[in-house]
Protein backbone atom coordinates (compact mmCIF):
# COMPACT_ATOMS: atom_id res chain seq x y z
CA UNK A 1 0.00 0.00 0.00
CA UNK A 2 3.14 2.34 0.35
CA UNK A 3 3.54 1.94 -3.36
CA UNK A 4 0.47 4.00 -4.18
CA UNK A 5 0.60 6.83 -2.05
CA UNK A 6 2.30 9.74 -3.16
CA UNK A 7 4.90 11.38 -0.97
CA UNK A 8 4.25 15.01 -0.37
CA UNK A 9 7.79 15.83 -1.28
CA UNK A 10 8.85 13.96 -4.25
CA UNK A 11 5.61 15.70 -5.92
CA UNK A 12 6.71 19.37 -4.67
CA UNK A 13 10.06 18.63 -5.89
CA UNK A 14 8.79 17.01 -9.67
CA UNK A 15 6.06 19.93 -10.11
CA UNK A 16 9.18 22.82 -9.42
CA UNK A 17 11.70 20.50 -11.68
CA UNK A 18 9.28 19.67 -14.07
CA UNK A 19 8.23 23.20 -14.60
CA UNK A 20 11.59 25.07 -15.10
CA UNK A 21 12.78 22.05 -17.15
CA UNK A 22 9.60 23.01 -19.31
CA UNK A 23 10.46 26.36 -19.50
CA UNK A 24 14.23 26.30 -19.96
CA UNK A 25 13.69 23.79 -22.86
CA UNK A 26 11.34 25.76 -24.17
CA UNK A 27 13.42 28.70 -24.71
CA UNK A 28 16.88 27.40 -25.21
CA UNK A 29 16.02 24.06 -26.93
CA UNK A 30 12.63 23.19 -28.27
CA UNK A 31 12.83 26.71 -30.31
CA UNK A 32 15.76 26.87 -31.92
CA UNK A 33 15.48 23.16 -32.99
CA UNK A 34 12.04 23.39 -33.61
CA UNK A 35 12.40 26.99 -35.60
CA UNK A 36 15.66 25.71 -37.34
CA UNK A 37 13.76 22.07 -38.69
CA UNK A 38 10.92 23.87 -39.88
CA UNK A 39 12.97 26.42 -41.45
CA UNK A 40 15.15 24.02 -42.74
CA UNK A 41 12.04 22.16 -44.43
CA UNK A 42 10.60 25.31 -45.72
CA UNK A 43 14.11 26.10 -47.47
CA UNK A 44 13.73 22.69 -48.98
CA UNK A 45 10.18 23.16 -50.22
CA UNK A 46 11.22 26.89 -51.60
CA UNK A 47 13.92 25.35 -53.33
CA UNK A 48 11.87 22.00 -54.91
CA UNK A 49 8.84 24.85 -55.32
CA UNK A 50 11.56 27.13 -57.42
CA UNK A 51 13.14 24.29 -59.44
CA UNK A 52 9.80 23.47 -60.87
CA UNK A 53 9.31 27.14 -61.68
CA UNK A 54 12.70 27.29 -63.24
CA UNK A 55 11.61 24.02 -65.65
CA UNK A 56 8.02 25.13 -66.21
CA UNK A 57 9.80 28.52 -67.08
CA UNK A 58 12.10 26.65 -69.28
CA UNK A 59 9.15 24.77 -71.10
CA UNK A 60 7.89 27.60 -72.04
CA UNK A 61 11.25 29.31 -73.22
CA UNK A 62 11.88 26.19 -75.55
CA UNK A 63 7.91 26.56 -76.63
CA UNK A 64 8.24 30.48 -77.06
CA UNK A 65 11.01 29.56 -79.38
CA UNK A 66 9.18 27.19 -81.57
CA UNK A 67 6.62 29.30 -81.90
CA UNK A 68 8.88 32.03 -82.82
CA UNK A 69 10.31 30.29 -85.29
CA UNK A 70 6.99 28.92 -86.67
CA UNK A 71 5.91 32.67 -86.99
CA UNK A 72 9.48 33.35 -88.94
CA UNK A 73 8.37 30.71 -91.13
CA UNK A 74 5.18 31.71 -92.39
CA UNK A 75 6.18 35.44 -92.82
CA UNK A 76 9.15 34.12 -94.89
CA UNK A 77 6.56 32.02 -96.34
CA UNK A 78 3.79 35.29 -96.98
CA UNK A 79 6.54 37.46 -97.72
CA UNK A 80 7.65 35.06 -100.98
CA UNK A 81 4.00 35.04 -102.01
CA UNK A 82 3.65 38.70 -101.68
CA UNK A 83 6.50 38.90 -103.78
CA UNK A 84 5.45 36.46 -106.43
CA UNK A 85 2.01 37.61 -106.29
CA UNK A 86 3.60 41.01 -107.03
CA UNK A 87 6.15 40.11 -109.72
CA UNK A 88 2.86 38.93 -111.87
CA UNK A 89 0.79 41.66 -111.16
CA UNK A 90 3.64 43.68 -112.43
CA UNK A 91 4.27 41.97 -115.08
CA UNK A 92 0.50 41.43 -116.25
CA UNK A 93 -0.05 45.20 -115.65
CA UNK A 94 2.51 46.05 -118.06
CA UNK A 95 1.60 43.72 -120.86
CA UNK A 96 -1.92 45.29 -120.48
CA UNK A 97 -0.39 48.69 -120.93
CA UNK A 98 1.26 47.96 -123.78
CA UNK A 99 -1.42 46.26 -125.46
CA UNK A 100 -3.65 49.69 -124.93
CA UNK A 101 -1.00 51.61 -125.92
CA UNK A 102 -0.50 49.50 -128.89
CA UNK A 103 -3.89 49.82 -129.72
CA UNK A 104 -4.20 53.64 -129.44
CA UNK A 105 -1.27 54.07 -131.61
CA UNK A 106 -2.72 51.80 -133.80
CA UNK A 107 -6.40 53.91 -133.78
CA UNK A 108 -4.54 57.07 -134.35
CA UNK A 109 -2.69 55.59 -137.38
CA UNK A 110 -5.79 54.89 -138.87
CA UNK A 111 -7.35 58.15 -138.36
CA UNK A 112 -4.23 59.72 -139.45
CA UNK A 113 -4.40 57.31 -142.53
CA UNK A 114 -8.27 58.16 -142.98
CA UNK A 115 -7.61 62.37 -142.77
CA UNK A 116 -4.86 62.19 -144.83
CA UNK A 117 -6.88 59.95 -147.67
CA UNK A 118 -9.87 62.45 -147.25
CA UNK A 119 -7.36 65.05 -147.82
CA UNK A 120 -5.35 63.14 -150.96
CA UNK A 121 -8.35 62.66 -152.45
CA UNK A 122 -10.00 66.10 -152.64
CA UNK A 123 -6.96 67.62 -153.92
CA UNK A 124 -6.42 64.40 -156.24
CA UNK A 125 -10.41 65.67 -157.53
CA UNK A 126 -9.62 69.38 -157.49
CA UNK A 127 -5.93 68.64 -159.47
CA UNK A 128 -8.03 66.22 -161.84
CA UNK A 129 -10.46 69.01 -162.20
CA UNK A 130 -8.29 71.46 -163.11
CA UNK A 131 -6.13 69.01 -164.99
CA UNK A 132 -9.38 67.98 -167.06
CA UNK A 133 -10.61 71.81 -167.32
CA UNK A 134 -7.10 72.62 -169.43
CA UNK A 135 -7.15 69.22 -171.22
CA UNK A 136 -10.63 69.74 -172.23
CA UNK A 137 -9.83 73.09 -173.29
CA UNK A 138 -7.18 72.45 -175.15
CA UNK A 139 -9.13 69.37 -176.91
CA UNK A 140 -12.25 71.78 -177.18
CA UNK A 141 -10.01 74.99 -178.53
CA UNK A 142 -8.78 72.94 -181.43
CA UNK A 143 -11.77 71.27 -181.97
CA UNK A 144 -14.39 73.02 -181.58
CA UNK A 145 -15.31 76.86 -182.32
CA UNK A 146 -18.43 76.95 -180.87
CA UNK A 147 -17.48 77.78 -177.14
CA UNK A 148 -20.94 77.29 -175.75
CA UNK A 149 -21.99 74.32 -177.23
CA UNK A 150 -18.58 73.40 -176.25
CA UNK A 151 -18.26 74.28 -173.25
CA UNK A 152 -22.51 72.69 -172.21
CA UNK A 153 -20.47 69.47 -173.33
CA UNK A 154 -18.11 69.33 -171.18
CA UNK A 155 -20.25 70.60 -168.44
CA UNK A 156 -22.43 67.47 -168.73
CA UNK A 157 -19.30 65.10 -168.57
CA UNK A 158 -18.24 66.52 -165.60
CA UNK A 159 -22.01 66.08 -164.05
CA UNK A 160 -21.16 62.56 -165.24
CA UNK A 161 -17.63 62.08 -163.69
CA UNK A 162 -18.69 63.73 -160.38
CA UNK A 163 -21.39 60.96 -160.23
CA UNK A 164 -18.95 58.44 -160.95
CA UNK B 1 30.25 3.66 -36.62
CA UNK B 2 27.42 5.99 -34.54
CA UNK B 3 25.10 3.03 -34.50
CA UNK B 4 28.01 0.69 -33.33
CA UNK B 5 28.94 2.96 -30.63
CA UNK B 6 25.43 3.07 -29.65
CA UNK B 7 24.60 -0.33 -29.59
CA UNK B 8 27.68 -0.90 -27.09
CA UNK B 9 25.85 1.40 -25.09
CA UNK B 10 22.80 -0.59 -24.93
CA UNK B 11 24.56 -3.61 -24.25
CA UNK B 12 26.55 -2.68 -21.51
CA UNK B 13 23.74 -0.91 -20.06
CA UNK B 14 22.07 -4.30 -20.24
CA UNK B 15 24.89 -5.78 -18.95
CA UNK B 16 24.94 -3.95 -15.80
CA UNK B 17 21.40 -4.36 -15.60
CA UNK B 18 21.69 -7.69 -15.50
CA UNK B 19 24.35 -8.50 -13.35
CA UNK B 20 23.92 -5.44 -11.02
CA UNK B 21 20.54 -5.27 -9.93
CA UNK B 22 20.74 -8.32 -7.97
CA UNK B 23 22.81 -7.13 -5.23
CA UNK B 24 19.98 -7.05 -2.93
CA UNK B 25 20.20 -4.53 -0.23
CA UNK B 26 18.73 -6.32 2.46
CA UNK B 27 19.95 -6.15 5.70
CA UNK B 28 21.56 -8.51 8.49
CA UNK B 29 20.57 -8.26 12.19
CA UNK B 30 23.16 -9.22 14.14
CA UNK B 31 25.32 -12.02 13.52
CA UNK B 32 22.63 -14.82 12.99
CA UNK B 33 21.44 -16.05 9.69
CA UNK B 34 18.26 -13.86 8.41
CA UNK B 35 15.64 -15.28 6.06
CA UNK B 36 15.50 -13.91 3.00
CA UNK B 37 12.60 -11.79 2.23
CA UNK B 38 11.47 -11.20 -1.11
CA UNK B 39 8.86 -9.15 -0.53
CA UNK B 40 10.74 -6.61 1.65
CA UNK B 41 14.02 -6.51 -0.58
CA UNK B 42 11.64 -5.70 -3.83
CA UNK B 43 9.50 -2.81 -2.13
CA UNK B 44 12.91 -1.26 -0.69
CA UNK B 45 14.27 -1.17 -4.24
CA UNK B 46 11.17 -0.11 -5.98
CA UNK B 47 10.12 2.76 -3.53
CA UNK B 48 11.84 6.01 -2.65
CA UNK B 49 15.01 6.21 -0.16
CA UNK B 50 16.67 9.07 1.58
CA UNK B 51 20.74 8.38 0.21
CA UNK B 52 21.58 6.74 -2.64
CA UNK B 53 22.84 2.95 -1.52
CA UNK B 54 25.33 1.50 -3.78
CA UNK B 55 27.08 -1.51 -2.34
CA UNK B 56 26.98 -3.26 1.18
CA UNK B 57 30.58 -4.82 2.00
CA UNK B 58 30.60 -7.85 4.23
CA UNK B 59 27.23 -8.33 4.59
CA UNK B 60 26.21 -9.80 7.78
CA UNK B 61 29.90 -9.80 9.28
CA UNK B 62 31.43 -7.73 12.31
CA UNK B 63 32.72 -4.88 9.85
CA UNK B 64 29.13 -4.80 7.54
CA UNK B 65 30.03 -1.49 5.71
CA UNK B 66 27.72 0.46 3.66
CA UNK B 67 28.82 2.50 0.50
CA UNK B 68 26.76 5.43 -0.22
CA UNK B 69 25.95 8.63 -0.97
CA UNK B 70 24.09 10.99 1.51
CA UNK B 71 21.70 13.01 0.26
CA UNK B 72 19.78 16.37 2.52
CA UNK B 73 16.76 15.80 4.25
CA UNK B 74 14.95 18.90 4.68
CA UNK B 75 11.78 18.59 7.08
CA UNK B 76 9.40 21.10 8.26
CA UNK B 77 8.40 20.72 11.62
CA UNK B 78 6.53 22.60 14.27
CA UNK B 79 9.85 24.25 14.77
CA UNK B 80 10.95 25.18 11.94
CA UNK B 81 12.60 23.81 8.66
CA UNK B 82 15.02 21.07 9.69
CA UNK B 83 17.57 19.99 8.19
CA UNK B 84 20.28 17.25 8.02
CA UNK B 85 22.03 14.62 5.93
CA UNK B 86 20.56 11.03 5.42
CA UNK B 87 23.64 9.45 6.53
CA UNK B 88 22.68 10.54 10.17
CA UNK B 89 20.57 7.70 10.11
CA UNK B 90 24.02 5.23 9.78
CA UNK B 91 21.42 3.06 6.82
CA UNK B 92 19.04 2.25 9.34
CA UNK B 93 15.54 2.29 8.34
CA UNK B 94 13.85 0.05 10.82
CA UNK B 95 13.09 3.55 13.56
CA UNK B 96 16.59 1.99 15.88
CA UNK B 97 18.55 4.89 15.46
CA UNK B 98 17.22 8.25 16.16
CA UNK B 99 18.33 11.22 15.15
CA UNK B 100 17.98 14.93 17.32
CA UNK B 101 18.07 18.01 15.50
CA UNK B 102 16.26 21.88 16.49
CA UNK B 103 14.70 19.88 19.25
CA UNK B 104 12.70 17.53 17.81
CA UNK B 105 13.61 12.93 17.58
CA UNK B 106 13.37 11.83 14.28
CA UNK B 107 13.70 8.18 13.16
CA UNK B 108 13.45 6.53 9.38
CA UNK B 109 10.81 3.71 9.08
CA UNK B 110 11.62 1.99 5.96
CA UNK B 111 12.25 5.12 4.19
CA UNK B 112 9.36 7.53 6.10
CA UNK B 113 10.52 9.88 8.51
CA UNK B 114 8.27 9.94 11.77
CA UNK B 115 9.07 12.67 14.57
CA UNK B 116 8.60 11.70 17.88
CA UNK B 117 6.04 12.88 20.05
CA UNK B 118 7.17 14.94 22.63
CA UNK B 119 9.02 12.89 25.40
CA UNK B 120 9.54 9.42 23.53
CA UNK B 121 12.96 8.05 22.84
CA UNK B 122 11.84 4.53 20.89
CA UNK B 123 9.61 4.08 18.14
CA UNK B 124 6.30 1.67 19.46
CA UNK B 125 4.65 0.14 16.47
CA UNK B 126 0.88 -0.99 16.64
CA UNK B 127 -0.05 -4.39 14.97
CA UNK B 128 0.13 -3.15 11.40
CA UNK B 129 3.89 -1.64 12.08
CA UNK B 130 2.71 1.76 12.24
CA UNK B 131 4.26 3.93 14.33
CA UNK B 132 1.76 5.18 17.39
CA UNK B 133 4.23 7.57 19.16
CA UNK B 134 5.08 9.33 16.59
CA UNK B 135 3.75 11.63 13.45
CA UNK B 136 5.11 12.54 9.79
CA UNK B 137 6.38 16.16 9.46
CA UNK B 138 6.29 17.72 6.35
CA UNK B 139 9.08 16.58 4.04
CA UNK B 140 10.53 18.35 1.24
CA UNK B 141 13.82 16.12 1.49
CA UNK B 142 16.20 15.72 -1.54
CA UNK B 143 15.34 11.71 -1.49
CA UNK B 144 17.43 9.39 -4.03
CA UNK B 145 14.55 10.21 -6.80
CA UNK B 146 14.60 14.25 -6.50
CA UNK B 147 18.63 13.35 -6.67
CA UNK B 148 18.11 11.39 -9.77
CA UNK B 149 15.31 13.57 -11.47
CA UNK B 150 18.28 16.23 -10.82
CA UNK B 151 20.76 14.42 -12.19
CA UNK B 152 18.13 13.77 -15.90
CA UNK B 153 17.50 17.09 -15.84
CA UNK B 154 20.83 17.72 -15.86
CA UNK B 155 21.85 14.65 -18.87
CA UNK B 156 18.29 16.40 -20.44
CA UNK B 157 19.98 19.95 -20.70
CA UNK B 158 23.41 18.59 -21.74
CA UNK B 159 21.87 16.95 -24.23
CA UNK B 160 19.04 19.54 -25.83
CA UNK B 161 21.42 22.31 -25.20
CA UNK B 162 24.39 21.21 -27.25
CA UNK B 163 22.12 20.03 -30.06
CA UNK B 164 20.30 23.29 -30.29
CA UNK B 165 23.96 24.76 -30.07
CA UNK B 166 24.52 22.49 -33.21
CA UNK B 167 21.97 24.18 -35.37
CA UNK B 168 23.71 27.79 -34.02
CA UNK B 169 26.76 26.79 -35.50
CA UNK B 170 26.10 25.32 -38.93
CA UNK B 171 25.24 27.78 -41.54
CA UNK B 172 22.31 25.85 -43.28
CA UNK B 173 20.33 24.22 -39.87
CA UNK B 174 21.88 21.40 -40.69
CA UNK B 175 22.63 19.59 -37.19
CA UNK B 176 25.83 17.49 -36.09
CA UNK B 177 26.76 15.74 -33.39
CA UNK B 178 24.20 15.07 -30.74
CA UNK B 179 21.89 17.57 -32.55
CA UNK B 180 21.78 14.90 -35.47
CA UNK B 181 20.51 12.52 -32.84
CA UNK B 182 17.97 13.96 -31.21
CA UNK B 183 16.85 15.78 -34.28
CA UNK B 184 14.32 12.79 -35.38
CA UNK B 185 13.02 12.23 -32.07
CA UNK B 186 11.70 15.53 -31.87
CA UNK B 187 10.74 15.52 -35.52
CA UNK B 188 9.30 12.04 -34.22
CA UNK B 189 7.27 13.94 -31.80
CA UNK B 190 5.87 16.46 -33.85
CA UNK B 191 4.96 14.67 -37.13
CA UNK B 192 3.88 11.55 -35.29
CA UNK B 193 2.18 12.78 -31.80
CA UNK B 194 1.71 16.58 -31.95
CA UNK B 195 0.35 17.30 -35.78
CA UNK B 196 -1.87 14.02 -36.14
CA UNK B 197 -3.36 14.42 -32.52
CA UNK B 198 -3.98 18.09 -31.83
CA UNK B 199 -3.99 19.19 -35.55
CA UNK B 200 -2.05 21.44 -37.75
CA UNK B 201 -3.02 24.42 -36.68
CA UNK B 202 -3.15 24.55 -33.38
CA UNK B 203 -0.01 21.72 -32.23
CA UNK B 204 2.70 24.48 -32.22
CA UNK B 205 1.39 25.71 -28.76
CA UNK B 206 1.68 22.24 -27.49
CA UNK B 207 4.65 21.10 -28.56
CA UNK B 208 7.32 22.24 -25.64
CA UNK B 209 5.38 20.73 -23.36
CA UNK B 210 5.09 16.93 -25.23
CA UNK B 211 8.25 17.26 -25.89
CA UNK B 212 9.59 17.56 -22.50
CA UNK B 213 7.41 15.39 -20.80
CA UNK B 214 8.53 12.60 -23.47
CA UNK B 215 12.50 12.95 -22.90
CA UNK B 216 12.15 13.60 -18.84
CA UNK B 217 9.71 10.46 -19.19
CA UNK B 218 11.81 8.41 -21.35
CA UNK B 219 15.44 9.48 -19.42
CA UNK B 220 13.86 8.64 -15.86
CA UNK B 221 12.57 4.90 -17.45
CA UNK B 222 16.28 4.81 -18.90
CA UNK B 223 17.52 5.77 -15.65
CA UNK B 224 15.16 3.50 -13.94
CA UNK B 225 17.38 0.80 -15.26
CA UNK B 226 21.03 1.73 -14.10
CA UNK B 227 21.56 -0.50 -11.23
CA UNK B 228 24.94 1.72 -10.52
CA UNK B 229 22.00 4.52 -9.06
CA UNK B 230 20.62 1.88 -6.79
CA UNK B 231 17.53 1.31 -9.43
CA UNK B 232 15.99 4.88 -8.84
CA UNK B 233 13.04 4.21 -9.80
CA UNK B 234 11.49 7.82 -10.60
CA UNK B 235 8.87 7.29 -13.41
CA UNK B 236 7.64 4.30 -11.67
CA UNK B 237 7.07 6.23 -8.29
CA UNK B 238 3.48 7.44 -8.14
CA UNK B 239 4.24 10.98 -6.96
CA UNK B 240 5.70 11.26 -10.27
CA UNK B 241 3.44 9.98 -12.42
CA UNK B 242 0.50 12.06 -10.77
CA UNK B 243 2.50 15.12 -11.28
CA UNK B 244 3.02 14.94 -14.74
CA UNK B 245 -0.51 13.48 -15.10
CA UNK B 246 -1.89 16.27 -12.88
CA UNK B 247 -0.04 18.95 -15.38
CA UNK B 248 -1.51 17.80 -18.76
CA UNK B 249 -5.49 17.44 -16.80
CA UNK B 250 -4.28 21.29 -16.04
CA UNK B 251 -3.66 21.99 -19.72
CA UNK B 252 -6.61 20.00 -21.01
CA UNK B 253 -9.08 21.90 -18.70
CA UNK B 254 -7.84 25.15 -19.58
CA UNK B 255 -7.36 24.96 -22.99
CA UNK B 256 -10.67 23.35 -23.34
CA UNK B 257 -12.91 25.56 -25.62
CA UNK B 258 -16.67 25.85 -26.05
CA UNK B 259 -17.23 22.51 -27.97
CA UNK B 260 -15.25 20.72 -25.24
CA UNK B 261 -17.23 21.65 -22.25
CA UNK B 262 -20.56 21.31 -24.66
CA UNK B 263 -19.82 17.87 -25.29
CA UNK B 264 -19.39 17.33 -21.36
CA UNK B 265 -22.26 19.34 -19.76
CA UNK B 266 -25.08 19.26 -22.90
CA UNK B 267 -23.66 16.63 -25.07
CA UNK B 268 -25.27 17.48 -29.07
CA UNK B 269 -27.09 15.08 -31.28
CA UNK B 270 -28.79 13.07 -28.58
CA UNK B 271 -32.32 13.54 -26.60
CA UNK B 272 -32.51 15.71 -23.55
CA UNK B 273 -32.97 12.61 -20.93
CA UNK B 274 -29.20 11.11 -22.42
CA UNK B 275 -28.14 14.59 -21.99
CA UNK B 276 -28.65 14.36 -18.72
CA UNK B 277 -27.57 10.81 -18.47
CA UNK B 278 -23.86 11.53 -19.94
CA UNK B 279 -23.09 14.99 -18.30
CA UNK B 280 -22.11 12.98 -14.87
CA UNK B 281 -20.39 9.99 -16.97
CA UNK B 282 -18.47 12.66 -19.13
CA UNK B 283 -17.22 14.72 -15.95
CA UNK B 284 -16.02 11.39 -14.53
CA UNK B 285 -14.09 10.98 -17.92
CA UNK B 286 -12.16 14.55 -16.88
CA UNK B 287 -11.09 12.91 -14.18
CA UNK B 288 -10.30 9.27 -14.99
CA UNK B 289 -8.44 10.41 -18.16
CA UNK B 290 -5.27 11.86 -16.63
CA UNK B 291 -5.71 9.22 -13.69
CA UNK B 292 -5.05 6.42 -16.44
CA UNK B 293 -2.15 8.36 -17.03
CA UNK B 294 -0.80 8.44 -13.64
CA UNK B 295 -1.54 5.00 -12.80
CA UNK B 296 -0.53 3.65 -16.32
CA UNK B 297 3.05 4.74 -16.60
CA UNK B 298 3.52 4.16 -12.47
CA UNK B 299 2.13 1.03 -13.57
CA UNK B 300 4.46 -0.32 -16.41
CA UNK B 301 7.44 1.04 -15.08
CA UNK B 302 7.00 -0.49 -11.22
CA UNK B 303 5.90 -3.84 -12.86
CA UNK B 304 9.14 -4.19 -14.71
CA UNK B 305 11.72 -3.54 -11.55
CA UNK B 306 9.44 -5.93 -9.73
CA UNK B 307 9.69 -8.88 -12.53
CA UNK B 308 13.41 -8.28 -12.46
CA UNK B 309 13.81 -7.89 -9.00
CA UNK B 310 11.63 -11.14 -8.33
CA UNK B 311 13.48 -13.19 -10.74
CA UNK B 312 16.83 -12.84 -9.28
CA UNK B 313 15.14 -13.23 -5.59
CA UNK B 314 14.59 -17.32 -7.17
CA UNK B 315 18.57 -17.43 -6.39
CA UNK B 316 17.89 -16.46 -2.70
CA UNK B 317 15.01 -18.00 -1.85
CA UNK B 318 15.80 -21.32 -3.11
CA UNK B 319 19.55 -20.79 -1.96
CA UNK B 320 21.48 -22.16 -4.91
CA UNK B 321 23.73 -20.75 -7.45
CA UNK B 322 21.89 -23.01 -10.32
CA UNK B 323 18.90 -21.25 -10.33
CA UNK B 324 21.20 -18.33 -11.57
CA UNK B 325 21.07 -20.02 -14.84
CA UNK B 326 17.19 -19.93 -15.15
CA UNK B 327 17.01 -16.41 -13.33
CA UNK B 328 19.82 -14.75 -15.66
CA UNK B 329 18.48 -15.46 -19.06
CA UNK B 330 14.48 -14.79 -18.00
CA UNK B 331 15.89 -11.35 -16.59
CA UNK B 332 17.58 -10.79 -19.16
CA UNK B 333 14.68 -10.99 -21.94
CA UNK B 334 12.65 -8.91 -19.41
CA UNK B 335 15.56 -6.35 -19.28
CA UNK B 336 15.13 -6.31 -23.40
CA UNK B 337 12.03 -5.65 -23.03
CA UNK B 338 11.84 -2.87 -20.44
CA UNK B 339 14.31 -1.48 -22.55
CA UNK B 340 11.86 -0.99 -24.95
CA UNK B 341 9.33 -0.04 -22.47
CA UNK B 342 10.89 2.87 -21.68
CA UNK B 343 10.37 4.36 -24.82
CA UNK B 344 7.16 2.87 -25.34
CA UNK B 345 5.49 4.52 -22.33
CA UNK B 346 7.06 7.43 -22.97
CA UNK B 347 5.56 7.53 -26.01
CA UNK B 348 1.69 6.17 -24.87
CA UNK B 349 1.95 8.99 -22.29
CA UNK B 350 2.66 11.94 -24.89
CA UNK B 351 0.47 10.40 -27.52
CA UNK B 352 -2.00 10.12 -24.87
CA UNK B 353 -1.47 13.79 -23.42
CA UNK B 354 -1.38 15.39 -27.06
CA UNK B 355 -5.21 12.99 -28.20
CA UNK B 356 -6.38 14.80 -24.88
CA UNK B 357 -5.26 18.68 -25.92
CA UNK B 358 -6.66 17.63 -29.53
CA UNK B 359 -9.77 16.74 -28.10
CA UNK B 360 -10.13 19.96 -25.57
CA UNK B 361 -8.88 22.14 -28.71
CA UNK B 362 -11.46 20.22 -31.47
CA UNK B 363 -13.77 22.73 -33.25
CA UNK B 364 -17.43 21.46 -33.57
CA UNK B 365 -17.81 19.69 -37.24
CA UNK B 366 -21.12 19.94 -38.92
Amino acid sequence: MELIKPGFGLVFWTLITFLILLFILRKFAWKPILGAVSEREEGIKDALASAENARKEMENLTADNERILQEARAEREAMLKDARDMKNKIVSDAKDEAQAQASKMIEQAQLAIESEKKAAMAELKSHVAGLSLDIAEKVVRDELSNKDKQLKLVEDMLGEATLN
Amino acid sequence: MRINTFKNIILSALFITTFNIGFASETKEGGDEKEFDANEMIMHHVKDAYGMHIITLNEGKEDEHHISIPLPVILWTDNGLTTFMSSEFHHDYNGKVIVEKNGGRFVNVHEKIYQLNDGESIVSYDAEHHPTNAKMPLDFSITRNVFMMWVSVAVLLFIFFSAARSYRKSENNVPSGLGSFVEPLVVFVRDEIGKPMIGEHKYKKYMPYLLTVFFFIWINNIFGLIPIFNGANLSGNIAFTLTLAFITFVITTFSGNKNYWKHIFWMPGVPVPMKIFLMPIEIIGMFTKPISLMIRLFANITAGHIIILALYSLIFIFKTEFMGLVSVPFALFIGIIEIIVTAIQAYIFTVLSALYFGMATEEAHH
